[in-house]
């Protein structure tokens, strides 16, 4: 498929011989007790230098500072509910007043525009003590709304990461590894998968599976539950991370060290899980935070679309819907979780740079 | 040559299948959506729902569902909409598809123009401050998601800032189609076109920058060096050339992706009527048939791009030809 010709073209060896690589086991253990004392001390292990290069990244650095504020304001959305903003962030609050410098003003105002029909929510008071950022139609705490929502949009992002990470390892592994009919029949899935409208299968899926109950033997999915947005974007991006995964256990496959353990009868389990799956696992990493990002704005579009995370609940796709009806009046309610959005993504993009360098420096993966 | 060509054709005979039998099962056989309870709405008496499932078909095995609807969407073209029985839907996506492609092809001549121009000025100065900006500034530029950017489109140049010199020639949101007013039609998508291209341009920048900073270190570049030629010949015709490939293929992906769906928020948030549009509006009423439809028709746009993009690879390449 294309982008994999792309990637096979533009870096000739990328399906040829495998240089050492973190992670890698050495074929030989050759015995150099005796030779120790005449040799520069053991160089560090490949984890430890990949790690320690990362820590000089400064870019890298900061961008995972602004993350780690980003997830800890998140997991504090609670206590700042409760004990700062004093709020409730999922019940509506329509008859609610605050103390606005000294005056009691309530939180939905009688409209004065156009007929003077319908509220206008009160405005970002810039108090941390309640409606930072003002309230949405229904007298929700912006603020409050926006910590939740990336609860939401944080938890969605990283359990969908690792579920197609987990899916893309298992199914890249088997069909490089074993090839045949499995490959074939696995290739073909994944062609499937690769060829369908990111977002139409995305939408399909929702539609089907949001508004219905579904149980799967002992199990029960609500309508409305986390499980749903996380299987759907966790299912669509296992091919872009599947596809590089066969490739590379297809090259690691025709590797002299593969070649020899299967030459020494070890058996294949042992071959998978002690040589194979140590360099697809530098691989898995470098995706990371790129399947991060990718999932966080797949998961605001869907949100966005009334599609992902379900009213009460709140994500940043949908803290910018509730505000498309205030957009000309209280643009702060959509305004803010577009902003946390872009920095967020923008340090998952920095920080991947940064795993990608240090994990993969000759950088044969570009996803 | 032409068996590989034939072998891609089958290929995408094959996936075309897969797709149509996968979209009809997640809307027809997946355990919870109920079409015929769709239709009947909540808490119909079961008289009703077999009334519905009769009248719609329903009751049938599903590959005799499947066939029909195949028949119905792509032979006789009759399939009509679940939610109003007079919407013909073959015909309404027809209608459709002008907007989605007009919004693409403007969008698509922006992010080729700013995405070459980013990734050729961040290449000729890599390294330097303006490379860092220009690769920031591209990389906040991919972040933005574009529903976002296009309220916030809105909310200046249709209410902060309309009355201001800047914005004042913006019509309200919604299409003009180009026949009837020319001038107009390019007015109402001067501004959706900016919104969907500026990801892409990112984007494009700074896949262009990397491939052709990649290509520096080739034997030929080295050579071009030696022979004398100007930094800017080298840039231009040596580096840039080679560099164009990956380009193009990640063009025609995008551009096949955009127009079987991907400008969806671009148009929801500009009110164009496009495929996208309609694609939503169905998914608020749930109207199944709409919905399966525009779904089928994109993806069979986008399996069709791939192809293409596929076959002039491999007239462009002389190693994936002789292979």
């Amino acid at each position: 498929m294309p982008r994999d010709a792309a990637k096979t073209t533009g870096n000739p060896s990328a399906g040829g011989a495998e240089g050492f690589r973190p992670g890698e086991r050495q074929p030989a253990s050759t015995d150099l007790a005796l030779q120790e004392e005449m040799l520069d001390p053991p160089a560090p292990s490949p984890w430890v230098s990949a790690f320690r290069s990362l820590l000089r990244d400064r870019a890298a650095v900061c961008a995972a500072a602004v993350l780690m504020i980003i997830i800890g304001a998140s997991v504090l959305a609670p206590a700042y509910a409760r004990f700062v903003a004093g709020v409730d962030p999922f019940s509506s609050n329509l008859e609610g007043e605050i103390l606005l410098n000294g005056e009691s003003v309530p939180v939905l105002q009688p409209s004065t525009e156009g007929l003077g029909l319908g509220v206008i929510p009160i405005g970002p008071t810039w108090q941390v003590n309640g409606y930072f950022l003002g309230a949405d139609e229904q007298g929700r705490d912006v603020m409050a709304r926006l910590l939740y929502g990336g609860r939401a949009t944080l938890l969605i992002g990283g359990l969908a990461t690792a579920l197609t990470l987990t899916l893309a390892a298992a199914i890249g592994i088997t069909a490089g590894f074993f090839g045949g009919w499995i490959d074939q029949v696995l290739s073909r899935i994944l062609d499937i998968l690769w060829a369908f409208p990111i977002y139409l299968l995305a939408i399909s899926l929702s539609i089907v599976l949001l508004t219905a109950r579904i149980e799967i033997g002992p199990f029960v999915i609500d309508s409305g539950s986390l499980v749903i947005p996380i299987a759907i974007i966790g299912i669509i991006y296992v091919p872009y991370v599947a596809r590089p995964i066969r490739g590379q256990v297809l090259a690691l496959r025709r590797s002299e060290f593969v070649m020899a353990a299967i030459g020494l009868g070890v058996p294949s389990h042992r071959i998978l899980l002690r040589d194979i799956l140590p360099n697809v696992v530098t691989t898995l990493i470098v995706f990371v935070p790129l399947m991060m990002a990718l999932n966080i704005s797949t998961e605001t579009a869907l949100s966005f679309l009334s599609l992902g995370v379900q009213s009460p609940g709140a994500s940043w796709g949908t803290i910018i819907r509730d505000g498309q009806s205030l957009l000309y009046s209280r643009p702060w309610v959509s305004t803010a979780p577009g902003l946390v959005i872009i920095v967020t993504i923008v340090a998952l993009n920095i920080l991947g740079d940064g795993v990608r360098d240090a994990f993969d420096s000759r950088s044969k993966l570009r996803p | 040559m032409l068996t590989i060509l034939l072998q891609r054709l089958a290929q995408m005979a094959f996936v075309m299948f897969g797709i149509s039998v996968m979209v009809f099962l997640i809307f027809f056989a997946t355990p919870g959506s109920d079409p015929a309870a769709r239709i009947a709405g909540k808490n119909a008496a079961p008289e009703t729902l077999a009334a519905v499932r009769h009248d719609f078909g329903l009751d049938q095995s599903l590959p005799v569902q499947y066939a029909v609807m195949m028949k119905k969407l792509f032979v006789t073209g009759d399939l009509v909409s679940f939610v109003n029985r007079g919407l013909k839907v073959v015909p309404a996506i027809v209608e459709a598809t002008p907007v989605t492609l007009s919004l693409v092809f403007g969008a698509a001549l922006l992010w080729v123009a700013g995405g070459l121009a980013i990734g050729i000025a961040a290449a000729a100065f890599r390294g330097r401050l303006i490379d860092r900006l220009l690769m920031i500034l591209s990389l906040t530029g991919v972040a933005i998601p574009v529903f976002w950017l296009g309220e916030m489109t809105n909310l200046l140049s249709q209410n902060r800032l309309h009355d201001t010199l800047f914005f004042s020639w913006v019509p309200a949101l919604g299409y003009v189609p180009f026949a009837e007013d020319p001038l107009g039609w390019f007015k109402a998508l001067l501004l959706p076109w900016f919104t969907l291209a500026l990801g892409f341009i990112g984007l494009y920048g700074r896949v262009l920058r990397a491939s052709i900073v990649e290509i520096y270190q080739e034997d030929f570049i080295r050579t071009a060096r030696a022979k004398g030629l100007s930094e800017s010949r080298i840039l231009l015709r040596h580096a840039l050339r080679m560099s164009l490939v990956p380009f193009v293929t990640m063009f025609g992906l995008d551009f096949g992706a955009l127009v079987g769906g991907g400008a969806l928020m671009t148009e929801v948030v500009f009110g164009l009527n496009g495929v996208g549009k309609l694609t939503y509006d169905s998914l608020q009423s749930l109207d199944l048939p709409v919905i399966m439809a525009s779904v089928l028709y994109a993806s069979f746009f986008v399996v069709v791009a791939n192809a293409l993009v596929d076959i002039a690879y491999l007239m462009l390449d002389p190693r994936i030809r002789s292979n």
